[in-house]
């Protein structure tokens, strides 16, 4: 069994209106120092089956699905869970 | 000319896209369920808007695979016309009929008004019946509906002359106004504004029904039907 941690965050360039408006509330509270806020998701998926097949599924499932490539990029982590 | 509404779970427009085509229209039209698989025997699909899957992931992302998105595709590319009306739209998106994404209005808020359109094509089976640079007045209903795509789609779009209703004013961020655009085709369009809720004059406006009108037209006219 692994666990996949997917992250989708909007592409560079790509603007994003709900972290400039979380980065603007952050400077209204003090943290003048944060120059970019960029809100993205995560996922984690349980799946079985071989490490090898788990990596193009995910990866397939991250272009099919998980991610709209036009706009955002994605990045993953498997890890094998040992169950107990 | 027969029409076919296509539902999805949390489609809201559906009623008011069959109302449009039914009473103002006067055309045919059924109401078709996402999970049916065949669009045999229509010869004009909408895809109505709302809030398909809860807008869950991504606007338009869950609906883009419902078993009915393959007739729609099959449809499209016999060159029948298909008409994405706001979630409509966001699907026709994911389902990589039209170019481009949708991200969250530029302020953060859903809009709910009517807006000024341009009409900057009116060279398509869509907008036939609209004036070029006519300036109509449709509602909007959206939170996501700030449209983009690279410079080099845009380009591409501009130059195919492939944009057809812009913002007279920019309400939600969107790339170059954009409010309509057609495939490179020109029978798949895809647009934020709802058409559908400006059919009578009771509604505040009735420049929707143009639209709907020059469908009909123009596939009368290829099937030469003088009624």
């Amino acid at each position: 069994m692994f666990e996949v941690k997917v992250y989708v965050s909007l592409k560079e360039g790509v603007l994003d209106p709900q972290g400039a408006a979380v980065q603007n509330s952050l400077h209204h509270l003090g943290y003048e120092g944060v120059e970019e806020v960029r809100i993205g998701k995560v996922m984690t998926l349980q799946i079985q089956g071989s490490r090898e097949k788990v990596e193009t599924e995910v990866k397939d499932m991250c272009e099919k699905l998980l991610a709209n490539t036009v706009i955002e990029d994605y990045r993953y982590e498997i890890e094998e869970v040992v169950s107990q | 000319m027969k029409f076919a509404v296509i539902v999805f779970p949390g489609s809201n427009c559906d009623i008011d896209m069959y109302h449009a085509v039914k009473d103002e229209l006067g055309a045919e039209v059924s109401y078709v369920w996402h999970h049916e698989t065949s669009l045999e025997g229509f010869d004009g699909i909408l895809l109505p808007g709302g809030f398909s899957y809860g807008d869950y992931l991504r606007s338009g992302a869950i609906a883009r695979f419902s078993p009915i998105m393959d007739a729609v595709i099959k449809a499209a590319e016999e060159g029948k016309p298909v008409l994405g009306v706001c979630n409509g739209f966001q699907v026709l998106l994911e389902a990589g009929l039209l170019p481009g994404a949708m991200r969250r209005n530029e302020n953060l808020k859903f809009i709910c008004r009517s807006v000024e359109l341009v009409v900057e094509n009116n060279e398509t089976i869509f907008s036939e019946g609209y004036k070029k640079d006519e300036e109509i007045k449709i509602p909007v209903a959206h939170g996501e509906g700030n449209y983009y795509c690279d410079p080099v789609t845009l380009e591409a779009l501009t130059e195919n002359n492939q944009i057809v209703f812009k913002y007279k004013e920019n309400i939600n961020g969107s790339v170059e106004r954009i409010a309509g655009i057609v495939n490179k085709e020109g029978n798949v369009l895809g647009m934020m504004p709802h058409p559908e809720r400006a059919v009578d004059e009771l509604l505040g406006s009735k420049d929707g029904l143009t639209l709907f009108k020059s469908i009909l037209s123009h596939w009368r006219e290829r099937n030469a039907i003088t009624s």
